[in-house]
């Protein structure tokens, strides 16, 4: 067990250096579509209140996963839909109509 | 073998969110980026629903077809004028989430929790929550439910340190005797409280640093989830998260010339009280008819364009598209310059911009078009104010000194729409509007572009 936090801790590190790399080269023009990409993805946190909403622990664990899995869901179908209807609309020249 | 088949959905789909991040580093690749991510996502779900602890579905089905209706109809029909809004929501919609998988975790547990789980219950709990509540509030103070004003009292960062301070006692006697609810509930109430009392004298000009860091710590709270799960790609994307909100903050604050901590504590409205606004400090000021701009700018060969949070607020994007569009057809160069907190959140006006269908190239950073100014003859401030400010280069008294600004000035005409002669979301004064190369053109932002288009056709 106390091995897994260690690995876990590596990952998270790995990681943060890993996004801050990638994130930093992202140019302002697209910042706002990013930044609902990224909440879109940390949507994620759906996987954990799966489980829990899925999972017999017990009447409260389900109540609270239930509402878990409600509100990543919004964050997960809603980031990730309203981020394409950004992007899509970021266009060179030719889409002009004069 | 269902264990191993989630973790390699998992994994494939940790590598789909990384490249998907990477891609949208350009406007080229950034929607299949997105697509990319997307695609990860429906992978690591697919896998997780045959976790074998899963015993039954139907809150599971209940959940996902309630959050997909509510996600869906904000994602269509969300105006994109309100995106800031829509980003703080779903920052608390996430804090809400990782609070109580946290919560429900401890009911599972209860007190025969070891610290190796305590530890990251506990963070997600209070990180989750202040991060709801901040977040609400947040929104309440985009969407104008709550004053935009800053919120100040006495003492104010003295309680609400002591409070935090009470937090962090909490969670350490927590950690060591899970077995007394009592004080995991108090600390999960009053981190509740603490993301309230944290936003409350942010004032509006402030919204872009908060919104950014409320991401960071949302990030912060998915991951602390992924510890508390022993769930690795809840780590990978919590982290991922948290780096971007923390490198957008990071930005925001230097766009303004200010510390986190400053933004944090040293709510501006305290400042502005020393240096009343009036319009009469400012001096006398030519105003323009629309038909006065509109002379200015067919007679001009180079035209920057320099929206601000106003354009948003009187839609006035497409019509500004329009006038750009009139004068590219006359040989007019037109250009649009962005300065990196113009609006309410990162990338605000281009994401308006880009709605109007204005070409992304045609639209400049701050450092990329500073220099241009100088060999302009017209510049059209629409509803932009603190970010042209002269007085961050010259007044080392400003509260604003030091913050990098456009140059608009150094143009030979300067073209502000304005509703009127109030002080921006600083509320300091802009000499801007005296100097005798500036035009006012006093009306709501829309309208007036609307006419100046006629103005231009005749």
């Amino acid at each position: 067990m106390q091995a897994e936090i260690l690995f876990g801790l590596y990952i998270f590190m790995l990681a943060a250096f890993l996004g801050l790399q990638v994130i930093s080269k992202v140019p302002p023009l697209l910042h706002t579509p990013l930044m609902s990409a990224t909440n879109a993805i940390s949507g994620i946190s759906l996987v954990g209140s799966l489980v829990a909403a899925g999972a017999h622990y017990n009447p409260v664990s389900t109540a609270l996963g239930f509402i878990a899995v409600t509100a990543a869901t919004i964050n997960v179908v809603g980031g990730f839909l309203i981020t394409d209807r950004m992007l899509k609309m970021f266009k060179k020249k030719e889409g002009k109509k004069s | 073998m269902s264990a191993t088949l989630i973790q390699l959905t998992y994994f494939a789909a940790s590598a789909l969110f990384i490249l998907g991040l990477k891609a949208l580093g350009s406007p080229e690749t950034a929607r299949r980026g997105n697509l990319l991510a997307a695609g990860g996502m429906f992978l690591a779900i697919v896998g997780t629903l045959v976790h074998q602890d899963i015993v039954s579905y139907e809150w599971i089905l209940i959940g996902m077809l309630i959050g997909s209706a509510i996600g869906g109809a904000m994602a269509i029909f969300m105006p994109m004028t309100a995106m800031p809004e829509r980003i703080a929501l779903s920052h608390a919609f996430g804090g809400l989430a990782a609070a109580f998988v946290g919560v429900s975790e401890y009911y599972r547990q209860g007190a025969e929790m070891e610290l190796i789980h305590t530890v990251p219950v506990g963070f997600e709990v209070i990180f989750g929550a202040l991060t709801f509540t901040g977040s609400l509030m947040a929104f309440g103070k985009l969407s104008g439910w709550v004053t935009q004003v800053p919120v100040t009292y006495k003492f104010q960062n003295q309680s609400n340190l002591s409070l935090f301070g009470i937090v962090l006692a909490l969670y350490l006697a927590w950690l060591f005797t899970p077995a007394y609810p009592v004080l995991f509930f108090i600390m999960l109430g009053l981190s509740f409280l603490i993301g309230v009392l944290m936003v409350l004298p942010i004032g509006g000009a402030d919204m872009p640093v908060v919104i950014c860091l409320l991401n960071s710590y949302a990030g912060l709270a998915a991951s602390a989830t992924g510890f508390v799960l022993s769930n690795n790609i809840l780590i990978i994307a919590g982290s991922l998260d948290g780096a971007s909100g923390l490198i957008l903050s990071i930005m925001m604050s230097k766009a303004m010339n200010r510390s986190f901590t400053n933004v944090l504590f040293g709510a501006f409205g305290a400042v502005a009280e020393t240096a009343p606004v009036t319009a009469s400090a400012v001096g006398s000021i030519n105003e323009g008819t629309i038909d006065d701009s509109a002379t200015v700018l067919r007679n001009a060969q180079r035209v920057i364009i320099v929206p601000g949070y106003g354009m948003a607020v009187s839609q006035a994007q497409h019509a500004l598209r329009e006038v750009a569009e009139l004068l590219d057809s006359d040989g007019t160069t037109v250009k649009y310059a962005i300065h990196p907190v113009a609006g309410r959140m990162p990338g605000h006006m281009n994401v308006l911009l880009a709605e109007a269908n204005v070409s992304y190239e045609q639209i400049y950073d701050l450092e990329d078009i500073n220099d241009e100014f100088s060999k302009t003859d017209a510049v059209i401030v629409v509803g932009a104010n603190d970010v042209v400010n002269p007085a961050a280069k010259t007044n080392p008294s400003s509260p604003i000194y030091g913050m990098p600004v456009l140059n608009v000035e150094e143009a030979r005409t300067v073209i502000v729409l304005k509703r009127s002669m109030s002080a921006g979301f600083a509320g300091i004064d802009n000499e801007l509007f005296a100097l005798p190369n500036t035009m006012m053109v006093f009306g709501d932002a829309k309208q007036t572009l609307t006419k100046m288009v006629q103005a231009l056709k005749a």
